[in-house]
């Protein structure tokens, strides 16, 4: 196994809001090798933009954080903020569920794609226009060259995201950060743009880490699953390992609750009951008790680590974890 | 399985309907000769990509946009030919529920009275049998009334807000409701809630549905029958269940394929047909898929395909449905 590409060590956001404060990442460790993608779940409120926030360094100024963020060797968090804004756009990129987020209204596509890739590397004026037409195709944008004259409210929805995706690409980022890239866009156009970034990823052994609340667009597409709840990771495991046997309750809930394609019309949904805790008012025990059909009087009195049993790379936090092999576990 | 024929005499039937919206000097061809039934207790599901004409399609069914032509049968009345105190009658018989739950409350009034509102405006004047039916709904919807009556819509998660919708479409006894998106905004956890819910109330109410989404599964969660729009015009109708295991039409495959699965031995298909749909201020002649179709040729660009029937029960608008 090779040194991770980046490591997520004890990080915790707190947030100051009105209503007290507001723990939105709780002591999370995550970790991603080079060419590996990570995909985090978990509902609305979870914490999954706030983490991402927090490697990437893009925290609310109120914000604070602790822990560290080991990228390639060093710790964001302790970066000079120069060093930091040279880092993101080239080794570090992001896509975000509304591709405006990232884009600017009133440039044109290619000049947003060029001043990128001149900003981080040494290209001269045609060399640049040249590789941004190379990326816009490598996107699927058909007829590129025509796009780099054109301004992203021409465009539709999903080609923005092509877009925005194609100046994350620019500069071969080591890690792409991707958070809800499809939330906002059609089925049909979802599956093209996860295509897209499954492609790119394999093509430039690049990191990733796929941030989503539906669990079917990170099971065919993730190494590795993270799910979080009320700003903790919950359970953490390799993909196929997860599906087959998840440990945590919470998991379980957030499977059975989606509809399915195979079952038959008005069959009830195993609905979860009841909705997360307020973050600004924590629970001693775990998070997820008030709703757990298997909490017990120990859930709501302490806090269960992130522990493993069977397998090391299979982690949970739960005192009562469900389909442990025989005599394994709590 | 009898839930699966359209009964001799359908509450709605829509025929041909056509809805267009005028944008500058260029017509937008939202819905473009849309026809379907909806029986008496059934959930009809409508499905399609973003901007194919689904709302557009619900609100002209309950005139709160006016078709350019075609008919809306409810109940055997033509609501395009209805106007005044007769549509206002009418319109206490038919419902809408939002996608967005919180943008559809008005922030400034007590939940007692955003769901009385439709009691007041039907001119129920007798205050204590307005309380009574409110009180009756929002604990049909499972929320306390003495709670929740007297509170405001920003105290309440997405969740709950849909809830309140629901019980205020529910407060005049309608027969009909159009629910427009009414679970896209909310998430997976709380989504079975407000899908079971619905399937309740619809059982305790005896309600007609047509439910508007874009996830097939949710609407398939739902659906006694399910259509399947494509810019404007209907693809293929049938029973949820069979549309589903043998989609007839090229695009409704499209979609199934689409669909991301949560079991990662389903691996996605790679590269579902490409393309985006065309706009529907030019839509393509013919058949509107045929951009985006594998099996388009010359006969798709020159003839409108018309729904057929392919199986029992099943429709597809295609010249050369899949076997
Ligand atoms: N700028 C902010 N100030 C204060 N609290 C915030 C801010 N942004 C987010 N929060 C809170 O932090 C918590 C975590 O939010 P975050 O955006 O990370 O959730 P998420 O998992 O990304 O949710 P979603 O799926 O809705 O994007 C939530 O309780 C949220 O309300
Ligand atoms: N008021 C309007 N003026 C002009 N065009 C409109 C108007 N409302 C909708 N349209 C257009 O009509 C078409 C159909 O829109 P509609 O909202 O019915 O689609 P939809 O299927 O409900 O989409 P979504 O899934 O995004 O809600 C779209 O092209 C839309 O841009
Ligand atoms: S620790 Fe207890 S409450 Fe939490 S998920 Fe496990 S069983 Fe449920
Ligand atoms: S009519 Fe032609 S273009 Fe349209 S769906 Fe059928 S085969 Fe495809
Ligand atoms: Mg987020
Ligand atoms: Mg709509």
């Amino acid at each position: 196994m090779s040194a991770p590409l980046l490591t997520i060590a004890d990080v915790t956001v707190e947030l100051p809001t009105p209503r007290g404060n507001l723990r939105a990442v709780d002591h999370v460790d995550l970790s991603l090798e080079a060419g590996r993608t990570l995909g985090i779940v978990g509902e609305s409120g979870c914490g999954k933009t706030m983490l991402s926030r927090a490697v990437l360094q893009l925290l609310p100024k109120k914000a604070k954080l602790t822990g560290r963020v080991m990228f390639d060797g060093q710790d964001l968090v302790r970066l000079a903020p120069e060093s930091l804004r040279r880092l993101r756009g080239r080794d570090l990129a992001v896509v975000f569920q509304d591709p405006m987020t990232s884009l600017n209204p009133v440039l044109t596509i290619g000049t947003q794609l060029m001043e990128t890739i001149q900003e981080h590397l040494e290209l001269d004026a045609p060399e640049a226009r040249k590789r941004s037409i190379e990326l816009l195709a490598a996107v699927g944008i058909p007829a590129p060259e025509q796009r780099l004259g054109q301004y992203p409210h021409q465009c539709s929805g999903g080609m923005r995201q092509r877009i925005a995706i194609a100046i994350a690409l620019s500069c071969e980022p080591k890690l792409l950060i991707a958070d809800e890239p499809t939330t906002a866009l059609d089925v049909t156009i979802q599956a093209q743009i996860l295509d897209l970034l499954a492609r790119e990823q394999r093509r430039r052994h690049m990191a990733m880490i796929i941030i989503t609340h539906d669990l079917g667009v990170v099971a065919g597409r993730a190494d590795e699953v993270a799910v979080m709840y009320a700003g903790r990771v919950a359970e953490r495991a390799p993909t196929s390992a997860l599906f087959k046997r998840m440990h945590m309750p919470y998991t379980e809930a957030l499977l059975a609750a989606i509809p399915k394609l195979d079952a038959a019309p008005h069959t009830p949904l195993p609905a979860i009951s009841g909705r997360p805790p307020d973050p600004t008012r924590p629970l001693r025990g775990c998070s997820f008790a008030p709703r757990c059909r298997y909490a017990t009087g120990r859930c709501r009195e302490a806090k269960p680590a992130l522990t493993s049993a069977e397998m090391p790379d299979h982690l949970y936090a739960c005192f009562h974890p469900i389909q442990m092999a025989e005599g394994v576990g709590a | 399985m009898m839930q699966l024929a359209v009964r001799a005499e359908p509450l709605l039937n829509v025929d041909n309907l056509v809805v267009e919206y005028g944008l500058g000097n260029k017509t937008v061809h939202a819905v473009s000769g849309v026809s379907f039934q909806v029986a008496r207790g059934e959930t009809l599901g409508l499905v399609g990509e973003s901007g194919c004409g689904k709302s557009t399609l619900g609100r002209a069914v309950l005139q709160l946009r006016r078709a350019k032509s075609g008919r809306v049968l409810f109940d055997g009345e033509d609501l395009t030919a209805m106007e005044g105190e007769a549509l206002r009658r009418m319109r206490r018989r038919v419902q809408l529920i939002f996608q967005d739950p919180i943008a559809s409350l008005n922030p400034r009034r007590r939940i007692g009275d955003i769901v009385a509102e439709p009691l007041i405006i039907a001119g129920v004047k007798d205050a204590a049998e307005r309380k009574r039916r409110v009180h009756e709904v929002l604990s049909a919807v499972g929320l306390d009334p003495d709670l929740v009556a007297g509170r405001l819509p920003h105290e309440f998660s997405g969740g709950q807000c849909q809830r309140i919708c629901i019980a205020r479409s529910l407060v005049l006894n309608p027969e009909f409701i159009v629910c427009d998106e009414p679970v896209s905004a909310l998430d997976v956890s709380i989504r079975a809630q407000i899908l079971n819910l619905l399937e309740e109330m619809k059982a305790r109410f005896g309600l007609t549905l047509l439910f508007i989404a874009h996830d097939l599964a949710v609407v398939k969660a739902v659906s006694d029958r399910v259509a399947v729009m494509y810019l404007g015009r209907l693809c293929e109708v049938g029973p949820s269940e069979q549309l589903f295991a043998r989609p007839a039409h090229p695009y409704t495959e499209l979609l199934l394929q689409a669909i991301p699965v949560p079991d990662p031995d389903v691996r996605p298909a790679e590269s579902v047909a490409g393309g985006e749909p065309p706009s529907p201020i030019a839509p393509p002649s013919g058949c509107r898929f045929r951009t985006r179709c594998p099996r388009a040729d010359q006969r798709c660009s020159a003839e409108i395909p018309e729904l057929r029937q392919v199986a029992p029960g099943q429709f597809a608008a295609c010249h050369h449905p899949l076997a």
